[in-house]
């Protein structure tokens, strides 16, 4: 909402109030002002001029001389290359010394040897914005009306000496709408008087009985309907105060009957809608719902079908508009409109908001009966158009008004006990001066037992509770006079669930072990979404039903293909060496269209390409490999308590490569997988080799430890042993580490693998595999006789099992 | 015999003072000293000596070994000395080179902030709630008093999955689904951070994918100066001890009264800058008081129970805190933005 400060004068006093303390004031007490527009863009000595001659340049076809009255001793000339300026017109000029908005300083000057002495100016000169003017009044200079006075300061004629506050009303604040209701806002601030405008009318014309007959078919939509008939209407412009404050609104003036009707939608917040009588048959307004089927041509020319569900005004015949949303050309006053169906309506907030969404149509009108209008504006703003109609439109006003209600409106009483007022806010109000507070509203308020008895106006139809009274006594009484306290309760134990803690520890280690945490959306393309493999049975990516995009229409159902976008980002910003990992939630379902909640699984993606160690002076670069990954997925799982954690080469997963992939295990469950991503993919993306890990969190939760355990340190030494083999290459080293750990027995404290090596002189397919074993009795100190034996028990086992010898 | 011994002193402590290592000063020792050694050998043929001359000579001898050990000792130590001397000057490396490099990642800067804004709460006697990010329209509008045509779900254009689910709008389910699982016992004290969706085009400042925090506190006697009084400790805590916090009516149709939070602008600390657009202020949250629609839906009687929430979006903390001018940067991941949270 636009609210003109000269315009707002009209109904509340401002004296000493400047436009920006308005605004803070507004501000700070619930109504916020989001910018003041001083509609002055710089203009100063600028009157209105009366053009007495205008000849012809002697020597340029397109300029004329004027001669014009600004009222002072000497008629200035003027220089004017405008095509639409004449002699007689009224126009503004800007004198020597003049200054425009730009900087442009008027001078005198002499334009092909002839003297000018001043401007003639177009609207645009002077900062207006132009198109909010008539379309004539937009190309050229600004011809004034006839009444304009000779010699006044055009700055205030044209109302450039005012400011333009800028509301941005939330939704409850819809009586703020209109003049009227931030004139109440701005009194209860300030505490001062609200002066109405004067609804006086003069009803000389015939009765409106038998000419206009209005009937509501569909009272769930319409709770009143008033209509009121003016007949004799000359067409014409409206006054320039009128248009004025139009156009500090942001409306563009139109006619006089048009602009009567924004501006008292303007005033009193109530839309209203002029039809031309003659066009509507038999003068009998009904209103319903649409036929099915049934179309309607809009003010704009546009042929319109229409819904069953939405609320039309017709006559006997016809649909003559859309309820709320827009008039019907069929009915449209023109310039042979004589006389004037004035309608005054409430519609259902609700209907006219689901009409205007669909049909793509909202306007002013339609976005104030969307939160309903005020119940008690319905008649006033008939009579105050009516009224204007008369002095404006020369019309004249049939006695009497035309109306169906099919709903009484009752201004409700609310009990507001102060104890609850001070309870809820922490202050120690007085129960008078919350009494201060409502009569600054004008709300009437009683003293009761507990309180006080508050009657709400109709205009305030946000307020149907105690507590919305609450917040009004807050607002004016000051947020920032409320104390500053700590709740009273006891303390309470805060902290993080250990899945939470987990969760962090997670975090932690990994960007220990050099990864970057990344963020990436949730919403999928689904040309890349399916990539990689799922965790479980394929699920059916979920689609949003208004994408904004392509890339961005599906739920995802993994995080690899993000990561996979989020390196392809990166390299092409010359960040080749990447090491990132996200943990989020991928949306899973069964169900091909969704009826419940789809399940939000936890999962951890992690993804490594490029350089692992970079060049230094001790190392050459080392491009990263599947053992740096899996070193770190290593340090992952001790660290997050995953024991037991077993390695199984993995030959078929979609997206991976068949040869460098393992899944992974903890107590024998699959809880994820990692590898290198298949060539295939890495050319999808445009990427290099990458290595990338996808664990199932919620999965591996339960099955961690979270405790140490504590053995107290050994009291007998341990004895370390080699083993070197030679095997076939097919034969993977973690098979053979579990038949170490198997065959070695309980004396075997640790074994792992320091070497390996193939060539020549192992001979061809076969590979060598060193380990060292670490025997230990934790009771009494081993012999060489148990270790022996234990080493050959070993040797035995991988000798039948795979035909291993001994590396001499 | 005496001159024998004369001479052996002579010699020995000679060749004791040229010797060179302490190897070679380790075979003068067993030369002179040994079990076979020529003191030793003196000292054998002691028993030829007439008696009266045994105790000079074997007084004689003490002294000569005395000697010998002596000059040992010192020449032992100062030869360890110079072995020692010279292994620190071959040892000698240059210490400019650089360290060899160790990887070191850090995490998210949302991750951050929501962890700090996390154990502030957590201080306070918070616990933290997750809920899905995927909602119900129950859940995200009605049971927040937004039924269904409420003017007010203008404001939040939504991801619509079918007619009853969407993406959350807002991290505010959370707040019904703890109460409803907490069936009215109090204090209900959570926040709950987390993933939102808005229909938003993406630009510098917009983001159809953003991150709140969500608190809620729920109590007998929680009044409006509660609220105030634990969003200015947050605020001191987050921001600086200095800040102040300035309260604005607004409207959210969970919460009457209802508020805007302002914190001074840690930039000009108050006097007005372009950050703060010249107000000394910086609007960082949204809050009140619970709607009684909220606290009744939800199984709490208004009557008997009151209580505050507030929301924050993290991007915007992040944003502030850091002069990060894009919101685009926290999901595109640039590894030249992602680095410079390493802290």
């Amino acid at each position: 909402m636009k609210v003109s400060y000269n315009w707002l004068k009209q109904y509340v006093d401002l004296q000493g109030v400047s436009p920006e303390e308005l605004a803070e004031k507004l501000t700070r007490s619930g109504v916020e002002v989001e910018g003041i527009e001083n509609r002055n863009k710089g203009v100063s000595q600028i009157f209105i001029g009366y053009v007495a001659e205008k000849a012809k340049h002697p020597d340029a076809d397109k300029l004329n001389v004027c001669q014009v009255d600004v009222g002072q001793a000497e008629r200035l000339q003027i220089v004017c290359g405008a095509k639409n300026v004449d002699a007689g017109q009224k126009v503004v000029v800007s004198v020597v010394g003049a200054q425009l908005p730009g900087g442009l300083k008027i001078k005198k000057a002499k334009l092909r040897g002839v003297e000018s002495q001043g401007m003639i100016c177009s609207a645009k000169e002077l900062g207006m914005n132009d198109k909010l003017l008539p379309k004539d009044q937009q190309e050229g200079i600004l011809v004034l009306p006839e009444e304009a006075e000779v010699g006044q300061d055009a700055i205030s004629y044209l109302g450039l000496d005012d400011a333009v506050l800028e509301l941005g009303l939330t939704p409850n604040r819809s009586d703020c709408l209109s003049m009227i209701g931030v004139a109440y806002e701005v009194a209860a601030i300030l505490d001062r008087e609200v002066k109405l405008p004067d609804l006086s009318l003069e009803e000389e014309g015939a009765s409106i009985e038998d000419k206009v007959h209005v009937q509501i078919e569909a009272p769930e939509h319409c709770s009143k309907y008033a209509a009121r008939l003016i007949t004799g209407i000359k067409l014409g412009p409206s006054p320039f105060w009128m248009q004025s404050c139009l156009m500090a609104a942001g409306v563009r003036p139109i006619n006089n009957i048009v602009d009567i009707t924004n501006y008292v939608m303007l005033e009193q917040g109530q839309p209203l809608h002029a039809f031309d009588y003659d066009r509507v048959e038999n003068g009998k307004i009904i209103v319903r719902l649409a036929h099915p089927n049934e179309t309607i041509q809009t003010l704009d020319d546009i042929e319109r079908k229409l819904d069953p569900d939405m609320l039309l005004i017709t006559d006997v015949s016809k649909p003559v508009g859309i309820a709320g949303v827009m008039g019907g050309a069929n009915s449209e006053v023109n310039v042979d409109t004589v006389s004037i169906l004035l309608e005054s309506a409430q519609f259902s907030g609700v209907s006219i908001r689901k009409t205007a969404k669909k049909l793509g149509l909202r306007s002013e009108a339609s976005s104030r009966f969307e939160k309903e209008v005020n119940p008690d504006a319905v008649m006033d703003a008939l009579n105050r158009a009516a009224q204007l109609m008369i002095t404006l439109g020369g019309g004249k006003v049939a006695k009497g008004v035309a109306v169906e209600t099919t709903k009484e409106w009752k201004e409700p009483t609310i009990s507001l006990r102060l104890e609850r007022v001070n309870g809820y806010l922490g202050t120690s109000l007085e129960v008078g001066q919350v009494q201060e507070i409502m009569r600054r509203l004008r709300f009437a308020a009683a003293e009761s037992e507990q309180g006080l008895q508050v009657t709400v106006p109709l205009r305030r139809q946000d307020i149907t509770r105690e507590v919305d009274l609450i917040e009004e006594v807050a607002r004016l009484h000051g947020y920032d006079q409320i104390p500053i306290s700590l709740p009273e309760g006891g303390t309470t134990r805060g902290g993080l669930t250990d899945y939470q803690q987990w969760q962090r520890t997670i975090r932690n280690t990994l960007t220990s072990a050099g990864l970057f945490e990344v963020f990436t959306y949730a919403f999928s393309d689904e040309k890349v979404m399916y990539d990689f493999a799922p965790f479980e049975a394929e699920h059916k990516g979920i689609p949003l039903t208004m994408p904004m995009s392509e890339e961005r229409s599906h739920l995802r159902v993994h995080l690899l293909p993000h990561l996979l976008e989020t390196a392809s980002y990166n390299q092409n910003r010359q960040n080749n060496d990447l090491s990132i990992f996200e943990m989020g939630r991928v949306f899973l379902t069964e169900e091909a269209e969704l009826t419940k909640l789809p399940k939000e699984k936890l999962c951890l993606g992690g993804l490594l390409t490029g350089t692992w160690l970079p060049q230094q002076w001790t190392n050459k670069p080392q491009s990263v490999d599947f053992y740096d990954m899996k070193g770190i997925l290593e340090m992952l799982f001790a660290t997050i308590g995953a024991e037991q954690v077993v390695y199984r080469s993995a030959e078929n997963l979609k997206g991976m490569h068949p040869g460098r992939t393992t899944e992974i295990l903890v107590q024998n469950i699959p809880v994820g997988y990692a590898g290198q991503i298949h060539p295939e993919l890495q050319n999808k993306y445009d990427i290099q080799e990458a290595y990338v890990f996808y664990i199932d969190l919620e999965k591996l939760f339960p099955l961690v430890k979270r405790t140490n355990d504590y053995t107290p340190l050994p009291k007998y030494p341990a004895s370390s042993r080699d083993l070197s083999i030679v095997v076939d290459q097919a034969i993977s080293a973690g098979d053979i580490e579990q038949t170490i750990v198997e065959a070695a027995g309980a004396i075997l404290e640790d074994v792992h693998l320091f070497d390996v090596f193939t060539g020549e002189k192992i001979g061809a397919g076969k590979k060598s595999l060193a380990f060292s074993l670490l025997y230990r009795n934790p009771e009494a100190t081993l012999t060489d006789q148990e270790v022996n034996e234990a080493q050959e028990r070993v040797l035995q086992e991988l000798t039948a099992k795979y035909q291993a010898e001994l590396r001499m | 015999m005496r001159d024998k011994l004369v001479q052996l002193k002579t010699e020995a402590l000679e060749q004791f003072q040229q010797a060179s290592s302490l190897n070679s000063l380790n075979e003068l020792r067993v030369q002179y000293l040994g079990k076979k050694g020529e003191l030793t050998e003196i000292l054998k043929g002691m028993g030829k000596l007439p008696a009266e001359e045994r105790p000079l000579i074997g007084q004689l001898v003490n002294e000569v070994r005395d000697a010998l050990e002596q000059l040992l000792e010192e020449r032992k130590v100062s030869l360890e000395q110079a072995a020692i001397n010279d292994r620190l000057s071959k040892e000698r490396i240059d210490v400019t080179l650089p360290g060899k490099k160790v990887a070191k990642g850090n995490t998210h800067p949302l991750t951050q902030i929501v962890e700090q804004i996390e154990d502030i709460f957590i201080g306070l006697g918070f616990t933290v709630a997750e809920g899905p990010e995927m909602e119900t329209d129950y859940y995200n509008f009605e049971a927040l008093n937004l039924p269904k045509d409420h003017p007010a779900r203008d404001m939040q254009d939504s991801f619509y999955i079918s007619e009853e689910i969407l993406m959350r709008t807002h991290t505010s389910p959370n707040q019904v689904r703890t109460m409803e699982s907490r069936k009215g016992e109090v204090p209900v004290k959570i926040i709950c951070p987390g993933r939102v969706y808005r229909r938003d085009d993406d630009d510098a400042t917009h983001s159809h994918m953003f991150h709140q925090i969500e608190g809620l506190y729920i109590d007998k006697n929680i009044r409006m100066s509660d609220l105030k009084g634990v969003l200015l400790a947050f605020a001191r805590e987050m921001f600086g001890e200095d800040v102040q916090i300035r309260l604005r009516p607004s409207f959210f149709p969970f919460t009457e009264p209802s508020a805007e939070v302002d914190v001074t602008c840690a930039v000009c600390k108050g006097s007005g800058c372009r950050v703060c657009k010249e107000t000394g202020w910086l609007e960082i949250l949204g809050s009140g008081m619970v709607h009684p629609k909220v606290l009744e839906m939800s199984g709490y009687d208004p009557e008997k129970y009151t209580g505050f929430a507030f929301g924050m979006g993290v991007e915007r903390i992040a944003m502030l805190k850091y002069g990060i001018e894009d919101i685009r940067h926290f999901y595109t991941n640039d590894l030249k933005f992602l680095k410079q949270f390493n802290r």
